[in-house]
């Protein structure tokens, strides 16, 4: 394509003729057949179900191998590189939300809520490619680098216990994985400005111009995730280098204001929404470093499935529909901007209906020309989106500062009948639930009062875990972590597992600032490791150069997070500890005295001794005191 | 201690250095009489001054800043609200008769608002007494019975989640709605919570989910909060026994309405859920008013005499106070307004106070005389309530699962007025965004401020470091008594009686005697232990007494009371007979009963100061001058001064109102009068405590009554 060819030509003419050589080696390396850094920026927007748009930012860059040309780099970050160099990282993931993803109403089944949906605040999880007993060092270091890159508090989770070592419940199974989540970390600009400056053109060009920072925090969900991969430790075979892979995942809600004025006439009428009304800002033009630049739009298969009943009626099926027109001027909706392509998904498993996803090219815009796509609704739609097969919530049971329940509940959505119907001929029909839950040390579990219920009938444990893995906490030392794997049949309706614990107590100098708010406990993940969202949309040449559909088209196993549960632990009162002390030091130096005096006093003994004294002359001053105090005992006695 | 008396008296003997801390104990036992009257008056007194020494409140969490930010309630909420009370009190959403119309119909709303609704259905469970489950959390041991289909409640639960927030925390709105008879103030109360709804679905700054509860009340409305409680903090996932709600035929209907109307999955079937509870208010709206202005009740005793932050009172009485115009109240002992002592006794502190101001200006404690009053009666009313341990809302519900709340009850001026209706929904909606606007800023729990205090105003409280101090006076001649008792009766009987006076004469070395002497007051012990466990037995009657089919109260009252004596008197013959064994060994006998009682007395109050302080405090009142003043009567006609008839007259009169029933009805009817006291009362009125687990019960039935009936037999012995 020509876009390959565009950013050399355009750093020819930024820089001098010093960087020519380069540029020239560089050249030539690339016509042997090596790979080279690259760079893509893409933005995908979906119009969600509850009146509201996702907005889902994309930006890879790839660095080839560190052979091919040192330590030096044109593209890629090299905060990044050196990072990955250094602590030999083989995959990482850092992700920073704000917000809940709303399993039921925005979906947990396609690959976008499935990769991008995360728990609040922070979540870091990283494979090493380390031996086993450097690994703690790696993460140690790791947490405090990407602290100090990304302005984020990322270093508490240095301490070993805030950080978990899966077995093989989470995804990328391996020994060498550490997985830590920070839940109360509060995500703010301050952490997407260096994220933004890992990118070639930062927010002054390309797609990352739409991130005004007052509209993307004025959302419903924010989450920003940077994820990388690198093969380049393993020196010998294939090398495809470090990908670096950021995305931002905002939900919007298109013109807030004018839906509350419509609100009783036409509140069923979807908001029509234009990339300026919602981040106020346009395109002007690509990212000239980018190798593509592009825009989506994609209309989910259950929305898709509800815009073609009219045309149905017709007689227009959808499947010739494909090259006509009657795509972007359906009767329901109006697009502004008439799209490059369009891409159909090849297949799903619901075969009820195809997604669409209308692809606009970029680079045909200008200063003069912004790029400003709006999708206007005439009628009112309303679908669903595919939510997973169970939905999952998790939450506390039981009362007071001594123990309780943690309940992650399991209840079947949708799609499950879908799913029983079309698996109801084979009668031994299972569905594999994964469940990964790390408890802090401080909330003891006990892991034998787990317990099952199916269907609200209480179960055998044996009957329904097929595997279980349990790393038992220990004292300020490592959580707990808890991995199941749950294997439930498909007509389940639902499903519930408890497990009891005492609240431990803390040290008075380990409460944090705030220990009166509670602690935090981290989301439990589950997965469906049967069921992968990937959506394959029809085959193209030009297809498997754009790395948002690649990613797409990865299997990747249905996720979901359950919420961060709050824990209120019993507080000691921070604002006295000093007259605490001193009142427990009086009642404690009362109480002893008094009780030696008693035990260590021989009263025999002391009547000797004061018979010896009184044989002997006794002073002065004792004479008086005993005077005196038999005339007070005296006078006790005479007054009853 | 007779030891170290013997040895002062020989000459001979060298003394023993005595420590200064033992001679002030000496000192204060053998002065015990003085120190006894000065502790109790001034323990009274302390108490009657409570009023003056209260200080005014303020927020002293910062976090809270009430009133900061403008009220965003507008006109539009206001008319969102109204138009739900229209269709509400609309006739035809009345045609069904189980109301399920009208809880439809505010689903409805709330789904419009964009919320998740779910409706929670419930069988109530009615309170009943389970001898051992005091203390015990609210959730064990309710053992599920056969509910039929016909008695379910339905609450509706409507939850806005926080825009931005984690999701962690919640604050809970409640309103009790009974769909059957439901007045207009209830519909009226239900406007106002939409209001409030239906304005922060829209506001940025939640932080905090919000769940309104729509709380249906044909069963009580503590019933309904509690039942639905209790799902929230601990379901059962499984249901063996129970017939599902969901089996009904009438709740099926329930959700087929939603299923087509809704385009998004906002309404589900299954218990919704958010996070930890930060704080819950209950709204509700009286129907009948005889008010000249707009006021607000607030009502904050949870049961055994729980309270919530001062906090939470502080902001709701901040801003319906300078925000909002209304008027606060919290409940007083009317009757006490009017009583002249209070007035005279309020104006004789004002005086006290102007001449101590004269001293020196720097003086300013004294209050009005009418405030006194005004302090005294919310404050004996704050006590009463405390004391009797029982929730006096639906907010107590919440407090068996730490979540402060309280209940807010608005009583406007004069009804049925559009202008007027509009202008209540407007205030009563501000004031309940303020307040939820103030808990959504917290950071941290209710913490900062008092949980043990007592009102004398809404904007006037009293601490328990100064409470105590009353208690602390009353209850601290106790155990001087209790041992000057025992010393006096070691060691006088030695002497032959009337000797007392000149013990030296009389030189007992026999230390064999001495030994057995001074365990004599295990034989006491002992009958103060049985006349307790009888006193436990007769705190577990009315749990058998209550099985019996078709019984009216004044029945079972006679039951229990026949039962009690009979038991007693076996208790009494079987054991050993007490009574009459002490007769035979000691005539000074009653000297170390009443010295082992009064410990007892002691402990039980202590302990009970730390469950409930103000059951405490009264108990103290009650029985301490009794316990302090219990004299064989018969010592008392044999003296013949009148010293000894004055004493006469008070252990009379104290015996009679120290016996829990009199006390009751003695209470009763200075709050309502004496016409209409029945018998039977009484056994309703522990009924109630014991329905609502009141450690009150547990007090009277293990501490009152054995020490009344150990006095009383202090009062008849024969010596």
């Amino acid at each position: 394509m020509v876009l390959l060819q565009r950013p050399h030509i355009l750093l020819l003419l930024i820089d001098t003729h010093q960087f020519l050589q380069c540029w020239i080696a560089f050249g030539s390396a690339n016509e042997e057949g090596q790979q080279q850094e690259e760079f893509s920026e893409e933005l995908l927007v979906k119009p969600l179900p509850d009146h509201k748009l996702l907005a889902h930012f994309h930006f890879q860059s790839s660095a080839p191998p560190s052979t091919s040309n040192g330590c030096h780099h044109h593209l890629f970050p090299k905060a990044i590189s050196q990072l990955v160099q250094k602590f030999r990282v083989k995959e990482m993931e850092l992700s920073f939300t704000q917000g809940r993803w709303n399993y039921e109403s925005w979906g947990g089944f396609d690959p976008i809520s499935s990769s991008n949906a995360k728990p609040p605040g922070v979540e870091l999880w990283a494979v090493f490619d380390v031996p086993q007993h450097h690994i703690d060092a790696s993460w140690k270091n790791l947490t405090h680098t990407l602290s100090g890159l990304f302005c984020a508090s990322i270093n508490f989770l240095e301490s070993t216990a805030t950080y978990s070592t899966p077995e093989w419940s989470f995804p990328p199974a391996s020994g060498n994985v550490r997985y830590g989540t920070f839940p109360c970390e509060a995500v703010c600009t301050e952490n997407l400005t260096p994220w933004l400056r890992l990118l070639p053109c930062r927010d002054k060009a390309g797609i990352a111009l739409l991130l005004d920072r007052p509209s993307l925090y004025r959302g419903f969900y924010h989450s920003q995730r940077l994820h990388l991969t690198s093969t380049e430790s393993s020196s010998e075979g294939i090398d495809s280098g470090i990908i670096l892979e950021q995305t931002l995942t905002v939900v919007l809600q298109p013109n807030s204001e004018r839906a509350i004025e419509v609100h009783a006439s036409e509140k069923h009428v979807q908001p029509s929404w234009s990339l300026s009304s919602i981040f106020g800002k346009q395109v002007s033009g690509r990212c000239v470093l980018a190798k593509s630049s592009s825009v989506y739009l994609l209309l989910d298969w259950g929305l898709v499935a509800e815009l073609k009943f009219p045309n149905k009626e017709n007689g227009k099926s959808a499947a010739n529909g494909l090259t006509s027109e009657n795509f972007w001027s359906n009767p329901s909706f109006e697009l502004s901007v008439n799209p490059d392509r369009i891409f159909l998904e090849e297949s799903s498993s619901h075969s009820k209906s195809l997604s669409i996803l209308y692809m606009f090219q970029v680079e045909k815009y200008s200063e003069s020309e912004p790029f400003d796509i709006g999708l206007m609704w005439k009628v009112p739609v309303a679908w669903l989106c595919q939510q997973t097969p169970l939905h999952a919530s998790r939450f506390f049971m039981g009362s007071g500062n001594e123990r309780g329940a943690i309940a992650i509940s399991l209840k079947s959505t949708q799609f499950t009948e879908g799913f029983m119907s079309a698996n109801s001929k084979d009668g031994s029909c299972e569905l594999r639930v994964d469940v990964f839950q790390v408890v802090p040390w401080y909330v003891k579990v006990y892991f034998h009062s787990l317990r099952v219920f199916v269907d609200q009938q209480p179960r055998a444990v044996s009957d329904f875990i097929e595997k279980i893995h349990v790393s038992p906490s220990k004292d300020k030392m490592s959580p707990g972590v808890m991995e199941v794997v749950l294997k439930l049949p498909c007509r389940v309706n639902t499903a519930a597992l408890t497990i009891e614990f005492d609240k431990g107590f803390l040290r008075i100098d380990e409460y944090p600032p705030d220990a009166n708010q509670g602690f935090d406990i981290p989301s439990a993940i589950i997965s469906f490791p049967n069921f992968h969202a990937s959506m394959v949309f029809l085959e193209d040449d030009s297809l498997n150069r754009s790395p948002l559909l690649s990613k797409f088209q990865e299997k990747c196993p249905v996720m979901s997070y359950t919420e961060v549960l709050l824990v209120p632990l019993t507080t000691p009162d921070f604002s006295m500890p000093y007259n605490v002390s001193t009142i427990k030091c009086t009642v404690f130096a009362l109480y002893f005295g008094s009780l030696l005096n008693v035990l260590q006093r021989r009263v025999a003994e002391e009547e000797r001794f004061l018979k010896a004294k009184a044989a002997k002359k006794t002073g002065r001053l004792p004479l008086l005191l005993s005077k005196l105090s038999a005339k007070l005992r005296g006078s006790g006695i005479n007054q009853d | 201690m007779a030891e170290t008396k013997e040895k002062s008296l020989s000459d001979e003997k060298p003394k023993p250095r005595v420590r200064p801390i033992v001679r002030l104990g000496i000192f204060l036992i053998s002065h015990s009489f003085l120190v006894s009257v000065v502790c109790c008056t001034a323990g009274v007194l302390a108490l009657f001054l409570l009023p003056v020494l209260a200080k005014n409140t303020y927020i002293s969490e910062n976090a809270l800043m009430p009133g900061s930010a403008s009220p965003m309630l507008s006109n539009q909420h206001v008319s969102d609200g109204n138009r739900l009370v229209k269709d509400l009190t609309n006739p035809n959403s009345k045609s069904s008769e189980t109301g399920i119309e009208s809880h439809k119909i505010i689903a409805q709303y709330m789904l419009d608002l964009g919320a998740e609704v779910s409706f929670h259905k419930f069988h109530p469970q009615m309170n009943q007494f389970h001898p051992l489950h005091f203390f015990s959390s609210p959730v064990s041991g309710k053992i599920q019975e056969n509910y039929s289909c016909s008695s379910y409640g339905i609450n509706t639960v409507g939850i806005i989640r926080a825009p931005r927030g984690d999701g962690k925390e919640a604050i809970v709105l409640v309103t009790p709605y009974n769909a059957l008879k439901s007045g207009f103030g209830e519909a009226l109360s239900l406007g106002i919570a939409y209001s409030v709804f239906s304005l922060l679905t829209q506001v940025t700054w939640l932080a905090k989910d919000i769940i309104w509860l729509v709380a249906d009340s044909q069963y009580g409305e503590y019933a309904a909060v509690a039942a639905w409680l209790r799902e929230y903090q601990s379901p059962k996932f499984s249901s063996l026994s129970t017939p599902n709600a969901e089996m009904c035929p009438d709740v099926n209907n329930l959700f087929e309405l939603k299923g087509h109307s809704i385009s998004g999955s906002k309404f589900s079937n299954s218990f919704r859920r958010a996070g930890t509870m930060a704080a819950a208010l209950v709204l509700k709206v009286r129907d009948q008013n005889e008010q000249f202005e707009d006021t607000i009740s607030i009502y904050a005793e949870a049961s055994n005499g729980q309270m919530p932050n001062l906090d939470l009172i502080n902001v709701v009485n901040y801003l319906a106070v300078h925000r909002q115009g209304l008027r606060v109240n919290v409940e007083k002992l009317w009757p006490l307004l009017n009583s002249s002592w209070l007035k005279s006794l309020g104006e004789i502190f004002e005086s006290l106070a102007k001449v101590a101001k004269s001293l020196y200006p720097k003086w300013k404690f004294g209050i009005p005389a009418t405030e006194y009053v005004e302090g005294t009666a919310t404050l004996a009313s704050s006590l009463y309530y405390q004391a009797l341990g029982v929730p006096t809302g639906p907010h107590g519900a919440f407090r068996d699962y730490q979540v402060d709340a309280i209940t807010l009850e608005i009583s406007p001026k004069f009804s049925l007025d559009k202008v007027w209706r509009n202008d209540i929904l407007l205030r009563g909606g501000r004031l309940i965004e303020g307040v939820i606007r103030s808990v959504n800023n917290l950071l941290e729990k209710f913490h900062q401020s008092f949980f043990l205090y007592l009102l004398t105003s809404p904007s006037k409280f009293v601490s328990v470091g100064v409470y105590m101090i009353a208690f602390a006076l009353l209850i601290a001649p106790l155990p001087m008594v209790a041992a000057s008792l025992y010393v006096d009766a070691n060691s006088s009987s030695n002497y032959s009686k009337g000797d007392s006076s000149t013990p030296s004469a009389i030189t007992d070395t026999d230390e064999h005697g001495i030994a057995i002497r001074s365990w004599r007051w295990l034989n006491s012990a002992k009958l103060v232990f049985i006349v307790h466990l009888w006193g436990a037995i007769v705190s577990l009657l009315p749990y058998f007494i209550s099985q019996i089919p078709d019984c009216s109260p004044t029945t079972s009252f006679m039951i229990w009371v026949l039962l009690s004596i009979l038991s007693l008197l076996t208790s009494n013959s079987v054991l050993a007979s007490p009574l009459a064994c002490a007769k035979a060994t000691q005539e000074k006998e009653w000297a170390l009963v009443k010295s082992v009682t009064i410990s007892s007395v002691f402990i039980g109050l202590g302990l009970m100061s730390v469950i409930n302080f103000a059951t405490a405090e009264i108990g103290a009142l009650l029985m301490v001058p009794m316990c302090l003043l219990a004299r064989p009567l018969k010592l008392d006609v044999r003296a013949g001064t009148l010293r000894s008839f004055c004493r006469l007259i008070c252990n009379l009169v104290l015996g009679h109102i120290a016996f829990p029933p009199a006390a009751f009805f003695l209470l009763k009817g200075m709050l309502d009068g004496f016409g209409n006291a029945n018998v039977g009362d009484f056994w309703m009125w522990v009924e109630s405590l014991w329905a609502w687990n009141s450690a009150t019960y547990l007090f009277i039935g293990m501490v009152q009554l054995p020490c009344w009936v150990l006095c009383v037999s202090i009062l008849f012995h024969t010596c």
